[in-house]
């Protein structure tokens, strides 16, 4: 399709961004690696000295560390098994026909786009609070005692509010799948005898596989940088008990000043998306082709 | 199915999807309901759902602290700046991908949606350190340009894909007919593309306006969003709740309204075309 | 005005040549088939004309002139598309007269000539309307109008009526086929459907694998072709091709006879064979038939021929309406 003329103009209309994402990804990137290196803290510039694998030593052999990978694993877990079950529950039943399904589609769809730090706020204050929330309200209603969410379970009532605002954005997707399974396959199952069970488990299931990888990958991705709502609810506490990678750094960063650290403590969480980025790109690239 | 659905099942499915539905939303309908109590009535027990004196005292006082509005208007100026910015780039370059690909083309494409999987964490130290040695922390400037890049990838993408929609034929015909490539791209390519780019602009200013890591750690008060300034009231001292609310209200109603117009859009734009 | 020369034309997409070159001579005011089954290169040759796509190597003349490397605006050359890529947001006025708004026309002139093109295609109660409000007809004559109203010096159609239903298919096939009569501008016509080609074309070009097989009018074609691919490609049902000892008794290596010119018996003749379907359609009946030793024979009979499946027959191929083939497919 293209000739010569708007192949050559092609290459200056790519340039601006190819030359943007280029000086992004590699001026900040090299100099996080070169920080990593260095022992340089904020309060004391102009001292910083090459330390070598020092700060890596440091930042991993942190007990600080481990906790924070595993809590950043648990969140991220946490949060994959509750959407994806829930967003195919929820996908699965906004498939069915009842009334007033577009209102039910907004209603479920908003926790997406309600701000992280308003909606930590408002489940940290108005919901579990121990004294005035609501849940302890309903537990003294019950006759339990309220619960205390974010100071006895601080990791477990993040990866609720985590998981309730990135539950949308799973059952759109699983939704959208569902939709686009063509209807005479289904019908076809239904007149070789296959009871609805079978056609979910034979026909439909297979077909969203495709869709909850996706889900599950780009959500991953964007799950390993929670940090809003730490920030706003514990701040990574009791202790680090809710601190994940991204708090572990920025505590590292902004509240110690040790951009060493912080660098180090960088890499890895690069090294840790990068895992996950190869295998979204390929699927990525995969559907490209088509 | 051509078949009828039994009322029954109607019925059923109509109780449990609005229940599942309502108590999904319930979080919001709360925060709602509750900037319109006073504060004593937002921490009385037992709650009030619907019964209560409706008072519009918090959106009055949210409205009388001339630093609100100050917020309000740093998240337009963020999320509008970084993704008009974003736009003024992307779209040549997008142009270029859909109707001049070549065998590269694939690839930059996918390089720049790996760059959007860069964890921002990653790059905290380098760009926190550029800006105050410009001087630029808790500048607007700082965040526009750092989320223009933390989103470019994904308006490039999604201007992608809108324009391999438009038929490559209609653009050879217009240059059949004597058009030279900005008279192209002036008279068929950029009507052709409005809806296109309008549903990009929407998604990726909703995304801007809701970024909550660059704008809590590169802003303290001058260019502070709505993000931050909701995050300054995360101690709970209980008197602050209908206010707190009103202020929420506020900065979550207009996304709330567009989000409802860009459900498709996100589909689109956040799975980067792995699922149709 | 309009006459077309091409050169020594190749055209290689990376490693792929898809056109291995090309000479061809096209007069002013002629009716061009190009024709030819699928990925043989007939639309690369048209967009290449059209100044789509650059040569590779080689020459295209129009009227004298080289325009091998001038870009498509500044060809002369009008194109219709198998898609008609009507501008879906302009409304049918504004979409014949775009290419004079390009060519900065002034505005009443445009008017004049957009009213004139419209009128000549019955478009002119439309006008106001969108693509989208329109049938397939009626938007394909929407894009010639478009072609029209640049008065160029030659036509070019890339498959456009393989979008219509068979019915409209026929209107729309006369219809420029009047055009031209009317016009007598230069027209190259890509098409699949011989039977396009047979009724449209003063000449016809036979494309296979990039390479021109055999160029003449219709009826040259018909009557003899070049080789057995054009044997085979012109000519509905296809022509039987037969090897072998029936073959060598003609002394070819493959002879062939239309299924139209078999001379059928229920008594006796030169082959014999068993009916394995019989089509009546009432104006003519078709016959496929096992024949002994030679394998599956087609056969076309006016009227009605009353044998059905199981019957058997005997074909006899007249003499003079035997085509000889040589080892290599060529004609003999």
């Amino acid at each position: 399709m293209a000739t010569l003329q708007t192949q050559t103009a092609a290459r200056f209309m790519m340039a601006p961004a190819v030359i943007m994402l280029l000086a992004w990804m590699i001026v900040p990137l090299s100099m996080t690696v070169y920080f990593s290196f260095l022992r340089y803290n904020m309060l004391m510039p102009g001292m910083e000295t090459f330390t070598g694998f020092g700060n890596y030593e440091y930042f991993l052999t942190d007990p600080a560390f481990f906790e924070a990978i595993g809590n950043t694993l648990l969140l991220v877990g946490g949060t994959l098994l509750a959407t994806i079950v829930g967003g195919t529950f929820l996908a699965i039943l906004m498939d069915q026909p009842f009334w007033g399904r577009g209102i039910v589609r907004l209603l479920v769809i908003a926790p997406f786009f309600v701000m992280p730090t308003v909606s930590a706020l408002v489940w940290k204050n108005m919901l579990m609070h121990p004294v005035n929330g609501l849940f302890a309200w309903i537990a003294r209603g019950l006759g339990f005692e309220p619960v205390d969410w974010l100071g006895s379970l601080p990791l477990f009532s993040i990866t609720v509010i985590v998981a309730w605002g990135w539950l949308p954005f799973a059952t759109l997707i699983i939704l959208t799948a569902l939709q686009s399974l063509d209807q005479e396959q289904k019908e076809a199952a239904e007149m070789d005898g296959a009871g609805p069970v079978s056609i979910f488990y034979h026909i439909t299931l297979p077909h969203l596989a495709r869709a909850l990888t996706v889900v599950t990958l780009i959500e991953t991705i964007f799950l390993l940088s929670v940090f809003a709502e730490i920030y706003v609810t514990t701040g990574g506490g009791p202790g680090t008990a809710s601190t994940n990678l991204p708090f572990l750094i920025y505590v590292q960063a902004l509240l110690q000043y040790d951009v060493g650290s912080a660098s180090a403590g960088g890499v890895v969480a690069i090294i840790l998306a990068n895992i996950v980025a190869v295998f979204l790109i390929r699927m990525i690239g995969k559907n490209l082709e088509t | 199915m051509a078949r009828a659905v039994t009322t029954n099942r109607k019925i059923a499915f109509t109780v449990l999807a609005w229940l599942v539905g309502l108590t999904l939303f319930f979080p919001v309908l709360w925060t709602i309901l509750t900037s319109f109590k006073t504060e004593g009535e937002a921490i009385a027990t037992p709650p009030s759902l619907f019964f209560f004196d409706w008072t519009l005292e918090n959106y009055v006082e949210v409205q009388e602290r001339s630093n609100y509005l100050r917020h309000v208007i740093n998240s337009i100026v963020i999320a509008v700046g970084s993704t008009t910015l974003g736009l003024i780039v992307a779209i040549p370059a997008a142009w270029a991908m859909a109707f001049s690909p070549t065998k590269r083309t694939k690839d930059i494409l996918m390089w720049m949606l790996s760059t959007k999987m860069l964890p921002a964490v990653g790059v905290l130290m380098p760009i926190y350190v550029i800006a105050q040695s410009l001087g630029l922390l808790d500048s607007l400037s700082i965040l526009v340009v750092v989320l223009m890049m933390m989103n470019l990838p994904i308006i490039v993408w999604m201007l992608y894909t809108y324009f391999k929609e438009i038929p490559g034929e209609i653009l050879e015909a217009a240059r059949m007919d004597g058009a030279s490539l900005g008279k192209e791209i002036v008279y068929v390519l950029t009507p052709m593309a409005v809806p296109g780019i309008a549903s990009t602009l929407l998604l990726n200013i909703i995304l801007a306006w809701n970024e909550a890591f660059w704008t809590l750690t590169l802003t303290a008060s001058k260019a502070a969003p709505l993000t931050a300034f909701i995050a300054s009231y995360s101690s709970p001292e209980g008197l602050f709740w209908s206010k707190l609310s009103a202020a929420s209200t506020l900065a979550i109603a207009p996304i709330l309204v567009m989000g409802w117009f860009s459900q498709k859009q996100l589909v689109r734009g956040l799975t980067f075309g792995a699922v149709k | 005005m309009g006459a077309i020369t091409l050169e020594k034309v190749t055209k290689k997409f990376g490693n792929v040549t898809v056109i291995p070159g090309v000479d061809l001579e096209i007069a002013d005011g002629e009716f061009v088939v190009f024709v030819g089954p699928s990925g043989c290169g007939k639309s690369t040759l048209l967009r290449l004309i059209a100044g789509l796509e650059d040569v590779t190597s080689g020459a295209i003349l129009i009227d004298g002139e080289d325009a091998t490397g001038r870009p498509p605006a500044r060809r002369g050359l009008a194109m219709v598309f198998q898609s008609y890529a009507l501008y879906p947001h302009m409304s049918v006025y504004k979409n014949i007269a775009f290419p004079l708004k390009m060519a900065g026309i002034d505005e009443s002139v445009i008017k004049q000539k957009v009213e004139a093109a419209a009128g000549t295609l019955n478009l002119t109660n439309y006008l106001d309307r969108r693509p989208g409000q329109l049938s397939g007809g009626q938007r394909q004559r929407v894009a010639i109008g478009r072609a029209i109203v640049r008065e160029p010096s030659a036509f070019l159609f890339d498959e456009p009526l393989s979008n219509l239903d068979a019915a409209l298919r026929v209107n729309m096939r006369l219809e420029i086929s009047e055009l031209h009569q009317t016009l007598e501008t230069t027209m190259i016509y890509v098409t699949h459907d011989q039977v396009e080609a047979m009724t449209m074309a003063d000449k016809i070009v036979v494309l296979h694998d990039g390479h021109i097989e055999q160029v003449g009018s219709p009826l040259d074609l018909y009557n003899k072709p070049a080789n057995a691919f054009v044997a085979g490609f012109i000519g509905s049902p296809k022509m039987n091709l037969v090897e072998g000892a029936a073959a060598a008794k003609y002394g070819a290596k493959t002879i062939g006879v239309r299924p139209e010119h078999i001379e059928l018996s229920t008594e006796a003749g030169e082959w014999a064979g068993v009916v394995s379907v019989a089509e009546h359609l009432g104006s003519d009946t078709f016959l496929h038939i096992q024949v002994d030793g030679i394998g599956q024979l087609t056969a076309r009979v006016s009227g009605e021929f009353g044998v059905r499946h199981g019957d058997r027959v005997w074909l006899t191929p007249p003499a003079d309406r035997i085509h000889r083939f040589d080892g290599e497919g060529k004609a003999m």
